[in-house]
This record gives C-alpha cells, sequence and structure tokens, in this order.
C-alpha cells in the first residue's frame, strides 16, 4: 500500500528543547487519519514537517514519495489548513481564490467557486470580517481547490462553536467522498475525531503513544472489572494500559487480541475517548514501556 | 431507504454500527432484496462521517453475501436473514424461563445473571472477530 | 507570483501613484514660472548689476522647494519602513505565512517576486520624484551652484539607490526580527546611520581629491574684515565645485591661519600684489565635471548593497525559517 506519510526517527529540537522525538509512522493513501493528543504534544510540529514549513532536526520524513516542500510539484500535492486558519485580512474572499488560481497550476476554479457558493459566502467580503467557521471553510476551500492527494488540517475546528465544528468536518467529509483525497488532521476533541477518523495516532510529550486503526483499537481494548487482584496474574496476552484498585475490586484498562474467557471479569468496551486518554496518562505516569507494548503501525 | 444513526460514545465501531443497523433492518423487513442503501455521500450529508466507514461497512456485508455494488448505481440489498420466526423465539423463551427459574432457585440475583450471561455470549460470539 | 505579489501590493502602490500625481502637478504648474523669474532677474543681473539683490530675491521663492527635498531625503526611509520592513514580518506576525507559503510556489520564488516588485517600485518612485525635483529645481541649483555639496543626496540618480537599499534594509530587519514595529524602527536607525556612515566617511573617498595651489585673486573668495585688516579668511571659490578645505598659504606653501592685511593697499584692489603679497590659495577639491561620477557612483554602491541584502533575505527566508 502506498505511503503518503512516512517517517523514521523524525525528529525537530529548537535549541534544547525537543518539539518531536524518534518519531517512526508510516501513514496509507486513503485514509483519514487524526493526531490526537495534548497542547504542546508536538502536533504541529508534525504536521508542518509534513508541508514544509519546518525542517528536521534528526531523522527523515517522506510526503507522497518526495520531500516536503522541496519544489513546486511537492508543494501542489499536499494542501493544508493551518491553525486558526490564517488569511489575508485585507483580501477579499474573491481574492484569495485569485491568489489560489495564480500560485497553484492544478487549480480548479469551478471547484472554488462552487463551494464558496454553495458556503454562501459574499465573495466580495475581506477575510478580516468573516467568522472562525466561514474563514475554516474559506481555508478548507483554498486547500482543496489546488486538488492534492493529501490534506492535512492543524486544529481546523478547536476555536469554533459545536455547529460551525459540524458543519466543517461535514464539508471535509464530503470531500473525502467526492475526491478520495487523504486527510490528515490534529485535534484535541477526541469525540470529533472518532466520527471523522479511519485511525488514529496519539502523540504526547512529543513521541508517538499509540498508532492503529479506530475499529481495531476498539475491538481490542476493553475495561475489566472485577475481584482485586495484582496485574501481573492476567494473562500474557493481556496488556494493562490502565489500572486502578480499591481494597476489595480491581479495574484494568487492557489490550488483547484474544477473547476474554475469566467469568470473574465483568467486560465492558471502551469508548476511544478513555482509551486515548488512558494512554496519554500512562505515558505521563512515568517512562515505562506499558504504551509501547501497544505501538502499532497505521496502515 | 434506512436511515443510519449514530451512537456516539457507545465504545463499538460507527461501521460495525452501520453494519448492525443493516442487519436489523433485513430482519424486521425494513429493507427487502433490491432495496438501495444509502450512498456514502449521503450518510456523510447526514451524518458527518468519514465515508470510508461506510465503503468498510458495505464491505462486510457484502462478504456476508448480504449485499452487493452496482458500478456506477449503487449498493443493492441481495440477501436476507432469517427473520425473526415466532415460534423459534417462543421455545427458546420458553426453555430461557426455565433456566432462568432454576437460577433464581438457586441464589443468583439479577446481576449474576447478566454477568454470566455476556460471559457466555461473548465466549460464543467472539469466535468469528479477528 | 508576480501577479499574486501585485494583488497585494496594489493598493500601496495606487497611493503611491497618487501622491507622485499632485506633486507632479504641483511641480508642473510652479516649474514654469519660476524659469521665467529667473530668466528675467538674475540671468541677465550681471549687466544690470544687482545681482547681489536680485539672487536674494529670487531665493526667497523656496519654500516648497525644501519640503520636497526633504520629502525625497525621507522617501527611501519611508519606504523601507512602510514597503520593506512588514514584508517579512507582517506575514510572521499574522501567522499567513502558513497559508501563503503552502501553496504551489516556493519560498524562493515568493520572496524573489515581491523583492523583486516592490524593490523596483520603490527604485522606480524614488527615482520619478528625484527626477520632477531635479528640473524643477533647476533655476534655483543655478543660482546657489550647491548640487555637489548640500543638495547633492536629493538630486539626480543617488536617491535611486537610497531608496532600493532602505527596501532591501527593511525586508531584512523583518526577516530577522519577525515583528514589524521593532523592524520598522531598525530600518530607520540603520538607514540613517549607513547614510551619514557614506557622507561623511565613504564618498569624500570615492575618487582622489585635486590639490591645487593658486594666486589669490579677486574672485577668489577672500573675505577680512576691513576695520582691522584681517584676518583674512577664504570662502573657497569654485563654482559648482566640492572644496573639501581652502586654505590661506604662504609663498613656501604653509598654512597662515589669521594673516592681517594692509588696508591702504588693498582699497584699490583687493588682488592688488601690495595688498596680498606672497599669500596664495590652497585648495583640496572635487571639481564640478566629477558631479555625475560621483552621482553614479554612490547610486551603484547602494544598489550592490540593496543587491546582498536582498540576496541575504531570499537564503534566510528559505534556509533559516524553518
Amino acid at each position: 500500500m502506498t505511503a503518503v506519510i512516512e517517517t523514521m526517527a523524525l525528529g525537530k529540537r529548537y535549541g534544547r528543547k525537543w518539539a518531536l522525538r524518534d518519531c517512526t509512522l508510516s501513514i496509507a493513501a486513503g485514509n483519514v487519519v487524526g493526531l490526537v493528543g495534548p497542547n504542546g504534544a508536538g502536533k504541529t510540529t508534525l504536521l508542518h514537517l509534513a508541508v514544509g514549513l519546518l525542517a528536521p532536526t534528526s531523522g527523515s520524513i517522506t510526503v507522497l514519495g518526495g520531500r516536503p516542500g522541496d519544489g513546486p510539484a511537492q508543494l501542489e500535492k499536499v494542501g493544508f489548513v493551518a491553525q486558526d486558519t490564517p488569511a489575508y485580512a485585507g483580501l477579499s474572499i474573491a481574492n484569495h481564490l485569485r491568489m489560489g488560481s495564480y500560485l497553484n497550476p492544478k487549480w480548479d476554479s469551478s471547484l472554488a467557486q462552487g463551494r464558496i457558493d454553495q458556503l454562501g459566502l459574499d465573495p466580495r467580503q475581506k477575510a478580516g470580517s468573516l467568522s472562525g467557521g466561514q474563514r475554516a471553510q474559506l481555508a478548507l476551500t483554498i486547500a482543496i481547490a489546488k486538488r492534492p492527494e493529501l490534506l492535512v488540517l492543524d486544529e481546523p475546528v478547536a476555536s469554533l462553536d459545536p455547529l460551525s465544528r459540524r458543519e466543517f468536518l461535514q464539508g471535509l467529509m464530503e470531500i473525502v467522498a467526492e475526491y478520495g483525497v487523504s486527510v490528515v488532521l490534529s485535534s484535541h476533541l477526541i469525540a470529533d475525531l472518532e466520527r471523522v477518523c479511519d485511525s488514529l495516532v496519539v502523540l504526547v510529550a512529543s513521541q508517538v503513544q499509540l498508532a492503529g486503526e479506530v475499529s481495531e483499537l476498539l475491538a481490542t481494548h476493553h475495561r475489566l472489572t472485577g475481584p482485586r487482584r495484582d496485574a501481573r496474574s492476567l494473562p500474557a496476552d493481556q496488556t494493562v494500559i490502565e489500572e486502578s484498585h480499591t481494597d476489595k475490586q480491581s479495574m484494568f484498562l487492557v489490550r488483547t487480541e484474544q477473547p476474554i474467557l475469566d467469568p470473574r471479569w465483568s467486560v465492558k468496551p471502551v469508548t476511544l475517548e478513555d482509551l486515548v486518554l488512558a494512554y496519554m496518562a500512562a505515558q505521563v505516569r512515568g517512562p515505562e514501556p506499558v504504551a509501547r507494548a501497544a505501538l502499532g503501525l497505521v496502515s | 431507504m434506512i436511515e443510519f444513526q449514530l451512537e456516539g460514545a457507545s465504545g463499538v465501531a460507527t461501521y460495525l454500527q452501520l453494519v448492525q443497523q443493516v442487519r436489523q433492518a433485513l430482519q424486521l423487513g425494513i429493507l427487502e432484496p433490491g432495496d438501495q442503501l444509502p450512498t456514502a455521500q449521503q450518510v456523510v450529508a447526514k451524518l458527518a462521517i468519514n465515508p470510508n466507514t461506510v465503503l468498510k461497512a458495505y464491505r462486510d456485508l457484502e462478504r456476508e453475501g448480504l449485499v452487493r455494488p452496482r458500478p456506477g448505481q449503487g449498493t443493492f440489498v441481495v440477501g436476507t436473514l432469517a427473520r425473526r420466526d415466532p415460534a423459534t423465539q417462543e421455545r427458546f423463551l420458553t426453555s430461557m424461563s426455565a433456566w432462568l427459574r432454576k437460577a433464581r432457585a438457586a441464589g443468583l440475583g439479577p446481576d449474576d445473571i447478566e454477568a454470566i450471561y455476556r460471559t457466555a455470549a461473548r465466549n460464543s460470539f467472539a469466535e468469528g472477530v479477528a | 507570483m508576480t501577479r499574486f505579489a501585485w494583488l497585494q501590493f496594489r493598493m500601496q502602490a495606487a497611493v503611491a501613484v497618487g501622491a507622485l500625481a499632485v506633486i507632479a502637478v504641483v511641480l508642473a504648474v510652479t516649474g514654469p514660472n519660476l524659469v521665467h523669474l529667473y530668466n528675467t532677474s538674475v540671468a541677465n543681473c550681471a549687466a544690470r548689476g544687482n545681482c547681489a539683490a536680485a539672487t536674494t530675491a529670487f531665493l526667497s521663492n523656496d519654500h516648497v522647494l525644501q519640503d520636497l527635498g526633504n520629502l525625497l531625503i525621507a522617501l527611501p526611509a519611508l519606504a523601507g519602513m512602510f514597503w520593506g520592513a512588514p514584508l517579512v514580518a507582517r506575514e510572521l506576525e499574522t501567522g499567513t505565512e502558513q497559508l501563503v507559503w503552502a501553496q504551489g510556489v516556493t519560498r524562493s520564488r515568493w520572496i524573489l517576486a515581491k523583492l523583486g516588485l516592490i524593490g523596483l517600485a520603490s527604485s522606480a518612485a524614488s527615482g520619478l520624484l528625484s527626477l520632477m525635483l531635479t528640473w524643477w529645481s533647476n533655476p534655483f541649483d543655478r543660482v546657489n551652484m550647491n548640487k555637489f555639496t548640500s543638495v547633492f543626496d536629493q538630486r539626480d540618480v543617488v536617491p535611486i539607490g537610497y531608496a532600493a537599499f532602505a527596501f532591501a534594509l527593511g525586508v531584512t530587519a523583518g526577516a530577522l526580527i519577525r515583528r514589524t514595529l521593532p523592524a520598522m524602527a531598525s530600518t530607520l536607525v540603520a538607514f540613517v546611520a549607513v547614510r551619514l556612515v557614506f557622507t561623511h566617511w565613504v564618498r569624500p573617498h570615492l575618487i582622489t581629491p585635486v590639490h591645487l595651489v593658486t594666486a589669490l585673486r579677486a574672485t577668489s573668495g577672500m573675505t577680512y574684515n576691513e576695520t582691522n585688516n584681517g584676518p583674512l579668511t577664504l570662502i573657497g571659490s569654485k563654482p559648482g565645485a566640492w572644496v573639501y578645505s581652502a586654505q590661506v598659504v604662504n609663498k613656501a606653501g604653509n598654512a597662515v591661519p589669521g594673516v592681517f592685511l594692509d588696508r591702504e593697499a588693498c582699497l584699490q584692489s583687493r588682488a592688488a600684489p601690495a595688498c596680498i603679497g606672497q599669500l596664495r590659495e590652497a585648495l583640496v577639491y572635487q571639481p564640478a565635471s566629477r558631479y555625475w561620477a560621483f552621482q553614479w557612483y554612490e547610486m551603484a554602491i547602494f544598489l550592490a548593497l540593496a543587491f546582498v541584502l536582498g540576496g541575504f533575505c531570499v537564503w534566510w527566508v528559505r534556509s533559516r525559517l524553518v
């Protein structure tokens, strides 16, 4: 399967601080991949490395078989929507589209104009007077009208109200349905990602903690509740991600590919949000290999 | 044409929910062979979910022989599922009620019984899960 | 990319064109009058013998001249501050570089197009204003004969070099400092500093000046206090030349400041041997004929500096802002 983004021990350092470290990923084409993690985890850094706004300090990254930002041919394959969707406040929507057509050889102006009309936006309105949701839709229009193979979005809905969020994600999904682009988007709102993503990458403290297909993650993680017992007494195929105990009861969040046969357990499914939070907390508690064991390739 | 619903944070993958809803519709007779399933675009417009999820659900259903895609037209129902036969339902209801009477006589309460049921059901159905 | 650079620059260009047009109209209206006034009052004043009065009267017409000359001096700095400094800094401050550098043009192409278009516009604006002002000031310059000295930097072609340099300086400051207001301030300070340094320490050494020792003449620009016969001072009387120094020297060639003269002998003629004896004048100067050489050299040097800074900016944006 062709990979849209492939990184190998990718790292970015500012002075002495590593914004991203030792990131090894392979993201296959044709997917919508969610990048989730707390603020400051390195999501923006990873995405900026993918679109060529940053250059790596260590390791390598290949996007659609080429080096990010390396010439117009590479740039036109990737559409980017930056955090807070910056736009030229003094330029009208129509002028933003003109910018797109001047700077992108494969610009599809009927797509761009059609989308603006469909969204009910006034082309003469200056971008500075648009609402956050409208600006996000403009940014998405510009990114998709250049007909890229990959769309990268950095927290596109973080500062939007719930309705604008839903409308934006719907627009994004319609674009995926119609044009078949691969999408990588970052967010710290996991509930949104659950609807929209095929796969998830969890980034905490500038390192990849978890990566996998959403359906597979949900199918292989379970919450076990039962009488108090030690984690080490669990079968070898069950990896403990999170545990908590009272004097009489134990609760474990485990990952396992096998069915759970022990009748003492009450087994419940885990929501994606709880799952991701557990992995983020597992990392925060200490540099143990508990999360590393569950690391997989996203493909 | 059926309309899909989504239960947000249920721990059940979205595509599985879609599969379940199609199967349920077939069982209840809402869908019959020849009916068209909503296109990925239509589902996306309604639910704002990943179109790949819809396609994955439809692929699963195709593997079970329940639906088939017609290129350029959409996905159509081709198979049937065993309808809920009232007689069969009645038979198993009777045997289950008998079992319940015995379990309660042995002192098991509703939560014990539920736990036992869940374990047994999980093990039974898990044989098909990868 | 050029089309997009123009799309963003349109409004600023319109403002500049508008301002230049207004100035052009004002100068076109007042210019011919000045020429006429010059021709009637100053041109033949020698014949009438009232040159001192005529020139004074004529020069009192120069109010507009002052302002425009100052504008021309300020124009490059303005271009640097308002067109140059925000070029990179504003994009970084508002985050729009994430938008435009993700489009289908590389950063090198982006900044080259903007440097080229707006650099050209700055130089053209400065050059046009200088052209208009030089034409209009011609009568005044003929009276003052100071093109080589006090108004050198507001005539002919050097303002073109200044504008290009100030603009490139502004873009560099913006790229290094990354914030518009500090970049604007730094551009102004740096530009003024470079201009001052160049004017006082570089320009005088561009071409070796002429050293000349010559007899004192009536036209040598001697002045002295007539009541007590001295001291004699020289003003350096090469019309149109740039005089570095003018000294009274004795026969041996040594400077004799504050020499006193015989009043009786000098009443007749200041140039009479009885008056000045063996005194001579020693001049260090650039002849008027070298005016254009200095203009071209200075313009070329500032243009070269502009290109060097421009090249640095391209490298910086491409390699160091990642």
